[in-house]
C-alpha cells in the first residue's frame, strides 16, 4: 500500500490555518480559469475532514476530486498544488499573484513559478489591459458592399476593424439535424402518452389524438483553421471570423502549422480583442510550416470521437500549401469525411484570379470534400453562410 | 461501514478491482460526503465496472440507467400505466364508482417505476448505488434534470407529490467524453479520471480479471498493448480489449505470444481496419519488445 508522507522539509497543514489556506488555494484556481466557487470550497473543507491530512497523496487526491471537473484541468491543478503547497517559504505573504492586483500568501519565487506554470510571462500579464477605442466609422451601404469585395489580403487595419462589425452582423444560421428526442406537434407520429392522458380525464374515452416529430436542433460546427507562414494573411480575419460564429453557434475550433491547439475554449471570451489576445497566446505555433495530413490526423485521432457527434459540419480553411506527404493527407481526409456530416474546404486563394488548385496538398484533397469555397472576402464568407444554412437534414452526397 | 481510505482500497481489491489510490479515495469521499461520483476517462477504462464493483462492496442493489440521445423522462424516472389506467376506469360503472376509479388509477399501483425513481424510493436495507452510464450520450435537456435530481435526490410527480429519499444511492456517473457535460453537472459531483494503467498495474489486471491467461502470457499481453498505445491509432485499445486479447490467446491454448498467433488474434484489440493495417507491419517488433517486457 503507497503512504507517501510529505516530505521532510514539507510540514503537515496545520488544521487551524488550513481554512484561509484552502480559500487561497482556490483563488489561485480561479485566477487559472479553474472553477472554485464557494460550493466547492465548501465541499474541499468537508472533504478534508474525513482523510488523513499526514497523507499528501490522499490529500492531493482528495482536493483534485473536489476542484478539477475535467480533464483539461488536471496539469494546472498539479502545477498548482506543488506550487502551493510545497514547503514554507521564510519571504512568505509578500507576494502578489501575477495579473491580479488581489494579493496572495505566494511568494514572488513561487508567483513566477506559476507564471511559467501556466505559460505566461510576467511582462505579458502585468501590462494592463489596453482600451482600445475606435470610432464608429459611418460607412453607409456601398462603401459595405465595397469592403465586402475586397481580398483581405489588401486591407488596411482600419479595414479590418469594419469587417469585424459587419461578421458581427452576420446572422449566422447553420443547418439542422432532427434529433431523437420528440415534441408535441399539430401532426407527425401519434402521442399515445399524450393521447392516454387526456382520454383518462375524459373518462376513458379517446375523444382527441395527439401527435409529436422529432426536435430539430442546429448542426454543430467544426473549423480547423491553418495559420501557417503562408495563410498569415488571413489568420486575423480568420479568427475574427470564427469568434463571430462561436457567439452564435456551437463551434469548436482548431488551428493548426506544425501541430493542432484547440481554441474553442479561448474564444468563448465575448471580448474579441481579448479573445484574439488568448488565441495568440494559446497557439505557440502561429505563422510556422504547414503539415496539414498531420494536424488532420491528430483531430483524426484525439478529437473526432468528442466533437464530430451529432453530425457535424467540418469546414478545413487552408490554402493547401503542404509540406507534408499528399498521401497521408488523403487518408486524413478520407477518415475524416467519412465522420463528418459535410466536409467543407475553404481557400483564401480560389478568390485570386487566374487561381489552379494546383498545389500537391490541394490536389490530393479536392476529391474528397464535398464542397470547395473561396475564403478571401466578406462576401465569400457570407456565400458560405448561406452555404451553411442551406445543408439539408439528409446527407446530399453523390 | 466504510471508515478508510485503505478500507476501500483493499475492498475493492477483494472484488479483483485493481483501481489505484487516488480512485479509491474519491470513492471514499463521495461515499462520506454523499455525493456523485464522476468518472471519466477513455473507452474501456474500467469505468462502468468501478460502478458494479461498488455495488459488491457495499452489499448494495445496482440500478443502470443507460443513457442516449433522446432518452427523456418517461424512460429514466416513471410513467403512468395508461392501459392499466384506461382498462380499470373503463371497467367502472357510471356514477360514484367511476369518481373513485379516477382517484384511484393515479397511485402507485399504476406507475411505472423507472430506475431513477427506484434508486430514490425503494425499501432496500442498504441504499443502492446508482450507474448513469455514458452521460455523454444523452442531450441538455435531460443533464439539466439530473442537476435538480442529484442536488436534492427528489423526483416530484406531480399526482402524487414529491418522493424525498429516504436514504442517498451512491451515484456513480461515467462518461467518455465524447463531448463534453455541463460544468453546473460536474459541480454538483466529485470528479476522478481514470487514466490507462502502467504495465505492473495493467498485468496485475489481467492477472485478476482473467486468471486462465498463464502468467507470462499476462505480462506478454499487457506489455503489448502498452506498446501499441504509445503508436499512432485512430482507436487506442483499452484495458477491457487487453483482458479480451488475453482471454483469446489462452483460449487458444497459449501461454507466450509469437507473432502469428498475435497477428491471427489482433482484432480483440484493435477495432479499425485502418489501425489494423498500421500495426501489422509492426508485429514482429511489437512481439519481441513485448516478450521482452
Amino acid at each position: 500500500m503507497r503512504s507517501r508522507r510529505w516530505s521532510r522539509k514539507q510540514e503537515v497543514p496545520d488544521p487551524v490555518d488550513l481554512l484561509p489556506r484552502l480559500g487561497a488555494f482556490a483563488r489561485l484556481l480561479h485566477d487559472a480559469g479553474v472553477e472554485a466557487g464557494p460550493r466547492r470550497l465548501t465541499d474541499a473543507t468537508r472533504a478534508l475532514g474525513y482523510i488523513d491530512l499526514a497523507q499528501q497523496n490522499d490529500f492531493r487526491s482528495a482536493l483534485r476530486s473536489v476542484f478539477v471537473g475535467r480533464k483539461e484541468d488536471i496539469p494546472i491543478f498539479e502545477a498548482a498544488f506543488d506550487i502551493f503547497w510545497a514547503p514554507p517559504d521564510p519571504r512568505v505573504t509578500a507576494g502578489m499573484i501575477p495579473g491580479r492586483s488581489r494579493s496572495l500568501p505566494l511568494s514572488p519565487e513561487r508567483a513566477k513559478a506559476w507564471a511559467a506554470a501556466l505559460g505566461m510571462n510576467r511582462s505579458a500579464m502585468d501590462r494592463e489591459q489596453e482600451t482600445r477605442d475606435y470610432a464608429a466609422s459611418s460607412s453607409g451601404y456601398s462603401a459595405d458592399e465595397l469592403l465586402r469585395q475586397k481580398d483581405f489580403d489588401e486591407m488596411t487595419w482600419q479595414e479590418t476593424e469594419q469587417v469585424r462589425r459587419l461578421l458581427a452582423e452576420t446572422p449566422w444560421r447553420v443547418a439542422e439535424r432532427r434529433t431523437r428526442r420528440l415534441r408535441p406537434a399539430r401532426s407527425g407520429r401519434i402521442d399515445l402518452r399524450r393521447s392516454a392522458r387526456h382520454a383518462i380525464r375524459s373518462s376513458g374515452e379517446l375523444m382527441r389524438l395527439f401527435h409529436r416529430r422529432p426536435r430539430v436542433r442546429r448542426r454543430p460546427v467544426v473549423l480547423i483553421c491553418d495559420v501557417s507562414g503562408s495563410m498569415e494573411r488571413y489568420s486575423r480575419l480568420l479568427m475574427i471570423f470564427a469568434h463571430a460564429i462561436a457567439r452564435r453557434e456551437d463551434l469548436e475550433a482548431f488551428v493548426f502549422s506544425t501541430r493542432l491547439t484547440r481554441i474553442t475554449r479561448l474564444l468563448r471570451q465575448r471580448d474579441l480583442d481579448l479573445a484574439l489576445d488568448r488565441v495568440s497566446k494559446g497557439v505557440h505555433d502561429f505563422s510556422g510550416g504547414t503539415r496539414i495530413g498531420d494536424a488532420l490526423g491528430e483531430f483524426n485521432r484525439r478529437w473526432a470521437r468528442r466533437v464530430l457527434g451529432h453530425g457535424a459540419i467540418v469546414i478545413i480553411v487552408s490554402d493547401g500549401w503542404d509540406r507534408g506527404d499528399p498521401e497521408h493527407l488523403t487518408a486524413e481526409l478520407k477518415h475524416l469525411r467519412r465522420s463528418a456530416h459535410r466536409l467543407i474546404w475553404l481557400n483564401p486563394l480560389l478568390g485570386s484570379e487566374g487561381y489552379q488548385p494546383l498545389t500537391r496538398g490541394m490536389a490530393a484533397a479536392l476529391p474528397h470534400c464535398d464542397d470547395f469555397l473561396a475564403a478571401h472576402n466578406v462576401q465569400a464568407l457570407e456565400d458560405l453562410g448561406r452555404l451553411l444554412a442551406s445543408l439539408d437534414s439528409r446527407r446530399t452526397r453523390p | 461501514m466504510i471508515r478508510t481510505i485503505d478500507e476501500v482500497e483493499q475492498r475493492l481489491r477483494e472484488q479483483r478491482y485493481i483501481g489505484d489510490r487516488a480512485l479509491a479515495t474519491s470513492i471514499f469521499l463521495a461515499l462520506k460526503l454523499q455525493k456523485p461520483l464522476f468518472i471519466e476517462g477513455e473507452a474501456g477504462v474500467g469505468k462502468t465496472e468501478a460502478a458494479k464493483v461498488m455495488a459488491d462492496v457495499l452489499g448494495a442493489r445496482l440500478i443502470r440507467l443507460q443513457c442516449y440521445e433522446g432518452i427523456d423522462l418517461a424512460h429514466a424516472v416513471y410513467e403512468w400505466n395508461y392501459p392499466r389506467q384506461l382498462l380499470h376506469i373503463r371497467l367502472m360503472g357510471e356514477g360514484e364508482d367511476r369518481r373513485t376509479a379516477e382517484r384511484e388509477i393515479f397511485s402507485s399501483e399504476f406507475l411505472l417505476r423507472r430506475p431513477l425513481l427506484d434508486a430514490i424510493d425503494n425499501d432496500d436495507a442498504i441504499a443502492p448505488v446508482l450507474l448513469i452510464d455514458e452521460i455523454d450520450r444523452s442531450d441538455e435537456e435531460f443533464e439539466a434534470f439530473l442537476l435538480e435530481l442529484l442536488s436534492d435526490f427528489q423526483v416530484s410527480i406531480p399526482e402524487i407529490g414529491t418522493i424525498k429519499a429516504k436514504q442517498v444511492p451512491f451515484v456513480v456517473i461515467t462518461s467518455n467524453r465524447t463531448r463534453e457535460v455541463h460544468d453546473a453537472l460536474k459541480r454538483r459531483c466529485l470528479y476522478h479520471w481514470i487514466d490507462y494503467p502502467d504495465l505492473d498495474k495493467e498485468v496485475e489486471i489481467v492477472r485478476a480479471r482473467a486468471p486462465e491467461a498463464a502468467d507470462g502470457l499476462a505480462r506478454e499481453v499487457a506489455a503489448l498493448v502498452q506498446g501499441l498505445r504509445g503508436m499512432e491509432l485512430y482507436k487506442v485499445p483499452g484495458v477491457a480489449e487487453t483482458l479480451d486479447w488475453a482471454r483469446s490467446l489462452a483460449a487458444l491454448g497459449a501461454t507466450r505470444i509469437d507473432t502469428g498467433l498475435v497477428a491471427a488474434t489482433m482484432g480483440a484489440a484493435l477495432k479499425y481496419q485502418e489501425d489494423l493495417e498500421r500495426v501489422r507491419g509492426e508485429v514482429p517488433a511489437l512481439v519481441e519488445k513485448a516478450r521482452g517486457a
